[in-house]
């Protein structure tokens, strides 16, 4: 996965990132100009929060921290309240970025899960992409088998990619396409699985329950397997957020959240409330509609981007 | 589960408490109103809209002669009542047509917003609804297989889809079409466009392009339920850029609370005309402010359960049943006639999600909504006595007949235990009905866990008719 992190990505990133950025930075300069640390300051620090998806608890959370510890180091000044918070942040995204899960033989199976249109099927095609420029010999499966057309929309990204896609007609068996797609895994000597899955929302059961069964199949026929599942959010959803990666989990055991269109103008600040919650780490970020728009996720730089108080 | 659902347990809590005092001190508004902003921000409302918001409602709790009143909760109530409302919007809007056909309708929006699915939702409203003849327009050239996805869903609901193959550009496409739709005689003309994002400055450009080629009577910008604080900066600049005239708010049948309804409505001034409510073609739906906001308040939407309810259930069951529910007669056995009927309404977590008090019955909704706890609950049912059915508090008195209906019925005495306790609540919830089919305001008055909503709501009692109330039938 080195190298995955291309220079200038992140500067693209930062750069789509630029529109609202300019109002943030603006308003954070007006939080900082005043002179002492008072309630305006928190009072402002937390609306800036709240507008980035944050959510109110853990609002709340990452500014009683920033208070203990400007009382704890006792910060006089505004201006030094933002390492404090952007710190306070990476801790509850996770000191370190998670790799993708490698498997150490056999097939790595990367499972992609999501509500619909959160950009499953993109990623899927960018992975692909990805993985095959590191040399490895890249499968896809077409598992969203009831959105019209989405098998096709696949397709096209294998034909971009270069990568074979193991597909059936819309309407059958998401488990049976997958089941087909692990066999030829196996028998190809592939080195990564993508398995793309239909939309759904994390309330309907019975999706939930089919996707279960996806996951099963999977955990059937290659053990140990799916090594990495992949809850696709986007980065404009809000609040809900946390509650699909709530259910996603208990259906198929989310490993890692991607976090797409980030080059909106939305934050995505709702990954930070699904980690501190639920301790499911940020692994990709999707920043484009390019084959190619596909990062690491570095919490670091997610934190400074949000915040932006580097210039 | 559903849409609003905990801003409506947060109020109602809320206003419990204040309930309990009779008479509010300042200090009493204000930690009201702190709960319904937190309650609006969880709901993804922009915090921006949330404070202005509670100011107005602050500025009118304040200024009126609420801290004499006896019915302070009531009060404020209405007021938030009635300030959620005017944001939501006035009355439901309909589709413009234009003076000479074909009427061009524009879909905008962000990537995945649902753009496509909704668009092909709307083809088929007008199709079957209006008996029109819609031309859906495939406009979007970038993404992979939209053109063959919109291409599908045409052939599935029986509506045309004009494409151009090859490397045709949007403006070229939509020229075309344009042209074929008079040719052919299609009243409506369609036009599906690529997710773009609203500060992608050349794709904008291209919209702004196509309005001015096609001049819509309408662009309905295409928003995700599900969106967070953005929603507002989504809006705005599409609303700048090409004048928008309406929503449609997407995936209404997550389990969002959907504060980007309110946050959408407010950014654009543009009324919310359809909201999506499935996957299915038929899942497009008209929009409703009033009841959106009385289920924001916690009393369900009750007049959508009610029309829904009114296509499905059987009339003369219905009246029986309405009857029962007046004189608060509700039996086991109703309550499996009931399960049987809801069974054939639709999704379950959709249907309980409308019923008033549901919010706050967590428990019940969640094992309800469990299609394999419905079977248990209908095994335990069928273990009853003809008698029990008939008389709840039977088995509530005696052990050894729970026991005994555990045992019929493959299941644990807790099993049984907790179908009593939620038969009762249920009891609970169809009498608050039943007070609501008697209206006026006495029968308000009896509504325990209500109380405080009910001299608080914009039409009075009467909305919330059980069946046959005369609003739901205007609507049609």
């Amino acid at each position: 996965m080195e190298g995955v992190w291309q220079v200038g990505l992140f500067d693209r990133f930062r750069q789509s990132l630029g529109k609202t950025r300019e109002l943030f930075t603006e308003r954070l300069a007006s939080v900082l100009k005043r002179r002492k640390i008072d309630e305006g300051v928190f009072e402002e620090l937390e609306e800036v929060l709240l507008s980035a998806d944050v959510g109110f608890a853990t609002c709340e959370d990452l500014l009683l921290r920033l208070r203990r510890e400007s009382k704890r180091r006792g910060l006089e000044s505004a201006d030094e309240l933002l390492p404090v918070l952007r710190g306070a942040i990476v801790e509850l995204l996770g000191d370190s970025a998670a790799p993708v899960a490698e498997s150490a033989d056999g097939p790595t199976v990367i499972l992609v899960v999501g509500v619909n249109g959160a950009g499953k099927t993109t990623l899927v095609g960018k992975l692909a992409h990805m993985y095959r420029a590191q040399g490895k010999r890249v499968l896809l499966a077409a598992g969203d088998t009831f959105r019209a057309a989405a098998v096709e929309q696949l397709v096209a990204w294998g034909e971009r990619a270069g990568v074979d896609v193991v597909r059936q007609k819309t309407g059958s068996d998401a488990a049976a396409v997958i089941f087909d797609a692990l066999q030829a895994a196996k028998s190809r000597g592939i080195d990564v699985l993508l398995c793309d899955t239909a939309g759904r929302l994390q309330n309907k059961q019975h999706l939930m329950d089919e996707l279960n069964k996806v996951y099963r199949v999977i955990n059937r026929e290659i053990p140990g397997a799916p090594h990495e599942v992949l809850l696709v959010l986007d980065a404009t959803t809000g609040q809900n957020g946390l509650q699909q990666a709530k259910v996603f989990r208990e259906a198929a055991r989310v490993t890692g959240v991607a976090l797409t269109k980030l080059d909106s103008t939305a934050k995505g600040g709702v990954v930070i409330a699904v980690a501190r919650e639920l301790g499911i780490p940020v692994k990709l970020v999707g920043v484009g509609e390019k084959i190619d728009d596909v990062a690491l996720f570095a919490p670091e730089d997610f934190a400074s981007a949000l915040l932006s108080a580097d210039k | 589960m559903h849409v609003f659902d905990t801003l409506s347990d947060r109020l109602q809590a809320t206003f419990r408490r204040l309930r309990g005092k009779g008479r509010l001190s300042p200090d009493d508004v204000k930690e009201a109103l702190r709960e319904v902003r937190r309650a609006l921000l969880e709901a993804d409302v922009n915090h921006v809209v949330a404070r202005e918001f509670i100011d107005r409602v602050q500025e009118r709790a304040v200024g009126q002669e609420i801290l004499q009143s006896l019915s302070a909760a009531q009060q404020v109530v209405k007021i938030v009542s009635e300030e959620l409302t005017a944001l939501m919007g006035g009355e439901q809007s309909r589709l413009a047509r234009a003076a000479q056909p074909p009427t061009v309708v524009m879909l905008v929006g962000l990537q995945g917003a649902g753009k496509t699915t909704a668009i092909a939702k709307l083809a088929r409203l007008l199709k079957t609804s209006e008996h029109r003849r819609p031309l859906l327009v495939a406009a979007d050239v970038y993404r992979p297989a939209a053109v063959t996805q919109l291409q599908l869903l045409g052939e599935q609901i029986g509506t045309p889809v004009f494409a151009l193959t090859g490397d045709a550009l949007p403006h070229d496409i939509v020229d075309q079409a344009l042209a074929h739709a008079r040719r052919a005689g299609n009243d409506y003309v369609l036009v599906d466009t690529a997710g773009r994002l609203q500060v992608d400055s050349a794709m904008m450009e291209e919209l702004r392009d196509l309005k001015a080629l096609a001049a819509p009577q309408e662009i309905l910008l295409v928003v995700d339920a599900m969106t967070g604080q953005d929603a507002i900066s989504v809006a705005q600049e599409f609303h700048r850029v090409l004048g928008v005239t309406g929503v449609i708010l997407s995936k209404m049948d997550s389990d969002t609370r959907g504060g980007a309804a309110l946050t959408v409505r407010h950014a654009t001034g543009c009324p919310i005309k359809y909201v999506g409510t499935s996957e299915r073609p038929d899942g497009l739906e008209p929009f409703y402010p009033d009841r959106m906001a009385s289920r924001i308040l916690g009393m369900g939407d009750v007049l959508s359960l009610i029309e829904k309810a009114q296509a499905t259930v059987d009339e003369g069951q219905a009246r029986e049943l309405e009857q029962k529910l007046l004189r608060n007669e509700f039996t086991f056995d109703d309550f499996l006639a009931q399960l049987q009927q809801v069974k054939n309404l639709g999704p379950l977590d959709q249907l309980l999600g409308m019923l008033p008090g549901m919010g706050r019955m967590k428990q019940m909704k969640e094992s309800a909504a469990d299609t394999g706890q419905l079977k248990k609950v209908e095994a335990i049912i069928l273990s009853m006595s003809r008698e029990e059915r008939g008389r709840p508090e039977l088995i509530e008195k005696s052990a050894t007949r729970r026991m005994r209906i555990a045992k019929g019925s493959g299941t644990q005495v807790k099993d049984v235990n907790q179908l009593l306790r939620q038969f009762g609540e249920m009891r609970k919830v169809m009498k608050q009905f039943s007070g609501f089919g008697k209206g006026g305001r006495g029968a308000m008055k009896g509504m325990g866990g209500m109380g405080p909503f009910g001299g608080g709501m914009k039409g009075g009692p009467r909305d919330f008719a059980p069946r046959g109330g005369s609003r739901g039938k205007k609507r049609r």
